[in-house]
């Protein structure tokens, strides 16, 4: 606790005064695969309670830079700051600092042989050590944040594709993490269970949840985000508010993007 | 046709060898469950290791899991049981037995366990990493149950063929069930001693057998 | 260095290897000869129990049914015994070599009738009708539609029941095929040596290293695909 508290201060020198403590914040992050060149010279501040919408063409690296985030992906160079702690540090516990970052997969990757409750309290257990009613409570809490209290009992495949994806979420909000990380969570959906999943998004921004989110549904990132990021060829050609990134993009290339998606 | 009722189910002959071939059964039976424990055991340590990014343990797995599924278990008994005490290795039978079957089974039961292994999404790996669980209660909690249920039936009829292997034990002297009833058939002349093993091992397997299909069935659907 | 000197006299002794691989080399020939007729009477026959099935005659399903349970529940060398001890006792005499080939087809043919099986299960019941509102017979529909569909599924099941049908080719030891390990443990009681024992392993290891290697190979490829 000493050495994160510590380094969040030293952490918070380097950044400006609005907000003096970012939740997460990429500094120069690079990645390669092989020869390729995926990410290069990645800086992005996330700060507490701000929605952040990554967009962008297929293959421009926004996966990748989302899963370096948590380190499911091993950056290659530059540095990934959460809540003030360096996670390629390695002193850092990698899986001390999953609890504070959740993530939500555009495959929703629950587990199968669980309940909607037992994905969600499995880590609850195993991680954060709850007896098994504290860790049903609480994954009970996460479910009805969700708006699938009702539908604890069921099993992923007895669920809608839109009722497993607000599972996946509950799985990552049920540890109280400072930031999730979403990916394309709405893009593996039918178009009618889109909106269930975006409604509960909307109501995590609304307690004040840091979110960084990649997708492409830019009506979403239009009405809902404090931040719109554009990548292309792994890097971050422009950020800013949405009215900017929408209506009157820099860069060229953000212009061409936009108005491609309507 | 009397003839042949005599010579394959003289109720007799059956009836006199039953309590020594029941003896066989119990050394048959014993072999089993040591083979099965350990070589199941054996099999998923190596599937592991046989997965494993560290090359140094995942080459010599990998020959050692294709090395002993290339030999045939009656040749590697043979080899322990009479090749080894030129080398001043004298094993008992019942330890070269033993030793030449787990070799081979747990190169087996290693092949079952990865596919299973990898029968499962990487993603789901990834979603559990994510929250936190290390890769050792990833793999307890996550990966194994569902792994080990996808090859249910490929698990299941291995073992199968862990029994039907066990009669082998015979060609090593060691008094298994099928020796028994050899021994029996040779000092009496008439072969209803080996038919009543035969009758002992289709009452074991057959219910695994019909299990095995049932499995398949359910899965192909 | 004196261990492996030793150990290798023991079990690689240049002598002996060179006096014994002509044994061996024969033995290999017998079991690939076996081999090769096993696997093709006991596929054939495998594939014809599983299109008599096909045509849903209850108690002939019921006889295929037992047929392919007792003969994938009994150990082969039981059957081999019983076999070539038993039946000249009412009158049949058949060869060892017959008794190998006999007793490994029918265990062949009873695991492949169920892969067999298994796999036209597996195609699907909509091509089964497609086929027959199309105004084909149903052994028609079988034999262009369903069967090709069926076999390439059974392929990787197939393959490996096969190969393990060859390995046990090495059970002919006990009633005295002169096959690879007969030829083998015969070489070791004359000359007192281990090292045909070393040459019989490697022989099969020679023989079947190849199809595993295969077999991991096109497994490799296939998961390349899926990711
Ligand atoms: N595991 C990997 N190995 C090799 N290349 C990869 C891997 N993952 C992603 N890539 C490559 O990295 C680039 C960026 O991919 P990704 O981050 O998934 O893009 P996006 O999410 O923006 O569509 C792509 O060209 C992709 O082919
Ligand atoms: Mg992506």
């Amino acid at each position: 606790m000493m050495h994160e508290s510590m380094s969040s201060l030293s952490a918070a020198s380097t950044v400006g005064t609005s907000n003096p403590f970012p939740i997460l914040e990429l500094i120069g992050l690079r990645k390669v695969f092989g020869q390729q060149v995926v990410l290069e010279s990645i800086d992005l501040k996330v700060r507490p309670g701000e929605l952040v919408c990554v967009i962008g063409p297929s293959g421009s690296g926004k996966s990748t830079m989302l899963r370096c985030c948590n380190r499911l992906e091993e950056p290659s160079g530059g540095q990934v700051i959460v809540d003030g702690t360096d996670l390629m540090d390695r002193r850092t516990s990698i899986d001390r600092m999953r609890q504070k970052i959740g993530m939500v997969f555009q495959q929703f990757n629950l587990y199968p042989h669980y309940s909607a409750l037992g994905n969600v309290a499995l880590a609850l257990r195993l991680v954060k050590k709850m007896s098994r009613a504290q860790a049903e409570l609480t994954a009970l809490d996460a479910l009805n944040r969700v708006g699938l209290g009702e539908r604890a009992g069921h099993y992923p495949h007895q669920l809608s594709g839109g009722q497993q994806q607000r599972v996946g979420i509950a799985r990552a909000i049920a540890l109280g993490p400072k930031i999730v990380l979403f990916d394309e969570p709405t893009s593996a959906l039918d178009p009618e269970l889109v909106g269930s999943v975006l409604e509960v998004m909307r109501k995590l921004r609304q307690i004040g949840m840091t979110m960084l989110v990649v997708t492409h549904e830019m009506a979403f990132a239009r009405a809902v985000a404090d931040r719109v990021v554009f990548m292309a060829d792994g890097h971050i050609v422009e950020q800013g508010p949405p009215e900017q990134i929408f209506q009157s993009p820099i860069q060229e290339r953000t212009r061409a993007f936009v108005e491609q998606r309507h | 046709m009397d003839n042949f009722v005599d010579q394959f189910f003289n109720l007799d002959l059956m009836w006199q060898s039953l309590p020594l071939l029941m003896k066989g059964l119990g050394v048959t039976l014993q072999i089993c469950v040591v083979v099965i424990v350990l070589g199941g055991l054996g099999g998923l340590l190596l599937a592991v290791a046989s997965d494993s990014r560290r090359l140094w343990l995942r080459w010599p797995t990998i020959v050692y899991v294709d090395f002993f599924r290339a030999v045939p278990p009656l040749v590697l008994l043979i080899f322990v049981y009479s090749g080894m005490p030129f080398a001043g290795v004298n094993l008992s039978p019942y330890a070269a037995v033993i030793l030449a079957f787990l070799l081979n089974n747990s190169a087996y039961y290693s092949e079952v366990y990865r596919a299973g292994l990898q029968s499962i999404p990487p993603g789901q790996i990834e979603a559990s990493r994510s929250t936190g669980m290390s890769r050792l209660q990833t793999m307890t909690w996550v990966v194994m149950p569902q792994a080990v249920r996808n090859v249910l039936p490929d698990l299941l009829s291995n073992t199968v063929e862990v029994v039907k292997l066990t009669s082998l034990a015979s060609v090593a002297s060691l008094g298994d069930l099928l020796y028994r009833a050899d021994m029996t058939r040779s000092m009496s002349y008439n072969s209803s001693p080996i038919v009543l093993a035969a009758l002992i091992y289709l009452i074991l397997l057959w219910p695994l057998v019909r299990m095995v299909s049932r499995f398949e069935r359910k899965q192909s659907q | 260095m004196g261990g492996v000197q030793q150990f290798s006299q023991v079990f690689l002794d240049p002598a002996i290897i060179n006096q014994y691989w002509p044994a061996i080399a024969g033995g290999l020939r017998v079991t690939l000869g076996l081999a090769a007729a096993i696997v093709v009477v006991g596929i054939s026959a495998g594939l014809l129990l599983a299109c008599l099935r096909c045509a849903g005659i209850r108690s002939l399903n019921a006889l295929i049914i037992a047929f392919a349970d007792i003969w994938r529940a009994l150990p082969p060398l039981v059957v081999i015994l019983i076999f070539y001890f038993g039946l000249p006792g009412i009158g049949i005499t058949f060869s060892a070599w017959m008794v190998l080939f006999l007793t490994l087809s029918l265990v062949l043919a009873a695991f492949s009738e169920e892969i067999f099986w298994a796999g036209i299960r597996a195609v699907d019941r909509g091509q089964w009708e497609a086929a027959s509102a199309s105004g084909m017979r149903a052994i028609t529909v079988l034999i262009w539609i369903v069967l090709p569909q069926a076999m390439r599924m059974s392929m990787p099941s197939l393959t490996n029941r096969a190969i393990a049908i060859t390995k046990m080719t090495a059970l002919g030891t006990v009633i005295g095929v002169p096959e690879i390990l007969y030829q083998a443990s015969s070489a070791q009681s004359f000359s007192g040596s281990a090292t045909p024992l070393t040459m019989g392993a490697l022989a099969y290891v020679a023989l079947f290293l190849p199809f595993v290697i295969l077999g991991r190979w096109l497994e490799s490829r296939m998961n390349w695909r899926r990711h």
